[in-house]
């Protein structure tokens, strides 16, 4: 059947699809990219050294982390997304964008504009100190707005399809969208002291707002970091490796377990707080089964190259996405083992954390990204390839190698870090004072900071090799290979 | 009712709803019990809703993102408890908005910060942490000690916590004003802060200036943290959840 659809699709012609837009959105996210990893950069120095905020307010670690989380997951991951939505829904179902060129740049500047009002707001110290929900109550509101114009725009694009079926990387685009949404207005509810003022208070108070906070927050990773960025690899792995997806069934059985079971977890990020034993329990179990749903999704996305696994090595674009799948793999394995209450009470609080969303965000959200890019720059602006293929090659490596020193490093001084924090001396005294564990973590800020560099590095020669691309110089035709002699 | 999934897949609006149905189970099942249970949130004495002078302290906090590096929650381990003091309880955050019990401890936990160090330690701290730490990586805030605390409007700021649910009575609103700068300044009759704010911590904090800084109220925050509830006569039975 596959095959028939394929046949038929390709007589029919094409309608006319909003362009621009995607083109925007694809150089914005590099843009945004770049300045994530670079905010990332700077607050990994402070760590190493505490002077480089040169006492001002603006430059604290408290006001640029934030910066730096919603840059990468928001600015970088969300114009991606708004980027690849609309590119992939036009494609799966031959219509134009609903609402054309005119809404689709509303929801793209729309959305530029939440994250200029976010990022300088957090500079000055405007924040509602919800992790990764920061933006107070007139972004929200702003955002909220956008949001309805993308679902709208997205919804009505799929209404009014050529194709009979809706293809599945919209079953998760869509998903993504509506949970967002409903995440984003439960969590934020607010009453703005004045009208004219930026502060706010949240409606819920303390047990109850922890609980609001992290089913927000998991979901956040659940279906922006997650399910948004499987939509991606269910449409662009297919693409660049030429083959269809492995399973069918697979992606009902994963999708609807997926989506059932990622809005349980979130009580994990609560584990022996005050938070009811019941719920605590609760998020524990669902996170472990969520283990399955999200290996279906490797699954079938590596699956798919079997019969063109060869291409990995002519084609760095499609090895960035597969790599992306592995990481995926990895990081929700280990999350699951996180979320074990046993483990998760020498986990929690520490370094251990940090490096597990890293895989997440750097392993599997930014090199998909990395792949779907390399695979849409040439074919958006009409170019045989990137300028070059061996640059790509470049910051694969670095890439990986960044990623790599980064996990490493967090995982030592995660682990370290819960280990100095329970150890006794043999009299029964704590062994350590607390600022004897952050002296011990110096070293590890250090590589992660190293790891950070790296990442930037590759990030940065990406940028450069889209530029020339762009710019139109020819491709370059890589040297030939000397063929492996295996 | 079996359902085939190609039905799902050709109509869309089918497939909107199933999934926001989907979605919606895991948070109600896990959120609105919260609500309705009452022993989710212990019943024990001494916690009030925050001072004028802490709510604006507290705003610092959250302004510069402190929650970014320092917990306020103590789990109920051995090593914890000895290095912190006793294990936090959901009634200690009950009119925390938004709670700020935090993810990561680059820093140490502070939900029983109040009374361990004396103002001047803090005032020190947090404009030179490493003048005090001398392995401290905190940055450092010297702009508190120096802006005015802004408190005109503080009484709108009881108005909107009182809008969301925190038993602010009409009292505590109108002396909002009053009983900030009572609360900073040493030589001021404070009988009707106490009686109105019970076990508030009175006093200039910032002693290096005349004005009432950022600095006092972010102190005064500080110094209160986790003091409200005496533990040494609480029966075990009252914590139960």
């Amino acid at each position: 059947m596959p095959s028939q659809a394929v046949a038929s699709a390709v007589s029919r012609p094409q309608p006319r699809y909003v362009e621009d837009v995607v083109r925007a959105a694809v150089v914005l996210t590099m843009f945004w990219g770049i300045a994530a990893f670079l905010a990332g950069v700077v607050i990994a120095s402070q760590l190493v050294w505490p002077q480089l905020s040169f006492d001002s307010e603006y430059l604290t670690f408290g006001r640029l982390r934030p910066l730096h989380t919603s840059a990468a997951i928001f600015a970088f991951g969300g114009t991606a997304l708004i980027g690849t939505a609309f590119h992939v829904v036009q494609r799966t179902c031959r219509a134009r964008l609903f609402g054309g060129a005119p809404l689709g740049w509303f929801v793209l500047l729309g959305y530029q504009l939440f994250i200029v009002l976010a990022a300088t707001g957090y500079l000055m110290g405007i924040t509602q100190s919800k992790e990764y929900a920061e933006p107070e109550w007139f972004v929200d509101l702003w955002l909220t707005v956008v949001w309805v114009a993308y679902l709208i725009a997205y919804l009505g694009t799929v209404m009014k399809r050529e194709e009979p079926h809706i293809y599945v990387a919209n079953w998760f685009y869509l998903a993504f969208i509506i949970t967002i949404a409903m995440l984003h207005i439960v969590n934020n509810l607010a009453m703005p002291v004045s009208i004219v003022g930026s502060k706010s208070y949240v409606a819920w108070a303390g047990v109850q707002d922890a609980m609001i906070q992290w089913w927000y927050g998991h979901n956040a990773v659940g279906f922006f970091l997650t399910a948004a960025f499987l939509g991606m690899m269910y449409y662009y792995i297919p693409k660049a490796a030429n083959r269809p997806i492995y399973s069918y069934r697979l992606s009902i059985v994963h999708f609807w377990s997926l989506v059932f079971l990622y809005i349980w977890a979130g009580p994990h990020h609560l584990h022996y707080t005050s938070l009811p034993d019941w719920a605590q329990t609760l998020g524990m179990v669902f996170s472990v089964m969520l283990w399955m749903p999200s290996w279906g999704g490797m699954i079938n996305g590596l699956m798919t190259l079997s019969g063109a696994w060869d291409k990995l090595r002519t084609d760095p674009g499609l090895r960035f996405s597969v790599t992306a799948v592995g990481f995926y793999g990895m990081a929700t394995f280990e999350g699951p083992v996180m979320s074990i209450k046993a483990v998760n009470s020498l986990s929690h609080y520490t370094d251990w954390t940090i490096g597990h969303v890293h895989s997440g965000a750097l392993g599997w959200v930014a090199f998909i990204v990395f792949g779907t890019t390399y695979y849409l720059v040439p074919h958006l602006w009409n170019r045989p390839g990137m300028w070059s293929t061996r640059l790509m090659g470049w910051h694969y490596w670095i890439a990986t190698i960044g990623i790599v020193l980064y996990i490493t490093a967090m995982w030592v001084s995660g682990i370290m870090q819960g280990l100095m924090w329970r150890a006794y001396d043999e009299l029964g005294f704590l062994q350590y004072s607390f600022i004897e564990t952050v002296a011990a973590m110096k070293p590890f800020y250090a590589i992660r900071l190293l790891g950070g560099v790296f990442f930037l590095t590759g990030g940065l020669l990406m940028a450069y090799n889209m530029w020339r691309t762009i710019r139109g110089e020819p491709a370059r035709v890589p040297a030939a290979q000397p063929a492996l002699a295996a | 009712m079996f359902l085939r999934h190609e039905t799902i897949e050709k109509n869309v609006i089918l497939m909107v709803v199933l999934t926001l149905i989907t979605v919606s189970i895991g948070g109600i099942v896990q959120i609105i019990p919260l609500f309705t249970i009452e022993s989710t949130i212990e019943r024990i004495d001494g916690v009030r809703p925050y001072s004028p002078l802490e709510v604006l302290g507290r705003n610092i906090y959250i302004r510069e993102g402190c929650y970014t590096c320092h917990s306020q929650q103590i789990r109920p381990f051995k090593d914890e408890v000895e290095r912190y003091g006793p294990y936090s309880l959901a009634a200690e955050s009950m009119y925390d908005k938004p709670f700020q019990w935090g993810s990561k401890r680059t820093g140490p936990d502070l939900s029983r910060v109040g009374g361990r160090y004396s103002n001047d330690w803090h005032v020190a701290h947090l404009v030179s942490p490493r003048a005090v730490v001398p392995e401290s990586i905190m940055p450092a805030y010297p702009a508190l000690a120096t802006r005015r605390l802004d408190y005109a409007d503080v009484a709108r700021h009881l108005q909107a916590l009182h809008a969301v649910g925190v038993p602010y009575s009409d009292a505590m609103i109108a002396n909002a004003r009053a009983d900030l700068a009572t609360q900073a300044n040493p030589d001021a009759d404070p009988t009707a802060l106490l009686e109105r704010y019970p076990r508030a911590v009175v006093g200039k904090f910032d002693s290096q200036s005349e004005a009432i800084t950022e600095m006092d109220a972010l102190v005064a925050y500080l110094q209160m943290l986790g003091t409200l509830v005496r533990f040494s006569d609480l029966p075990p039975e009252r914590l139960r959840q």
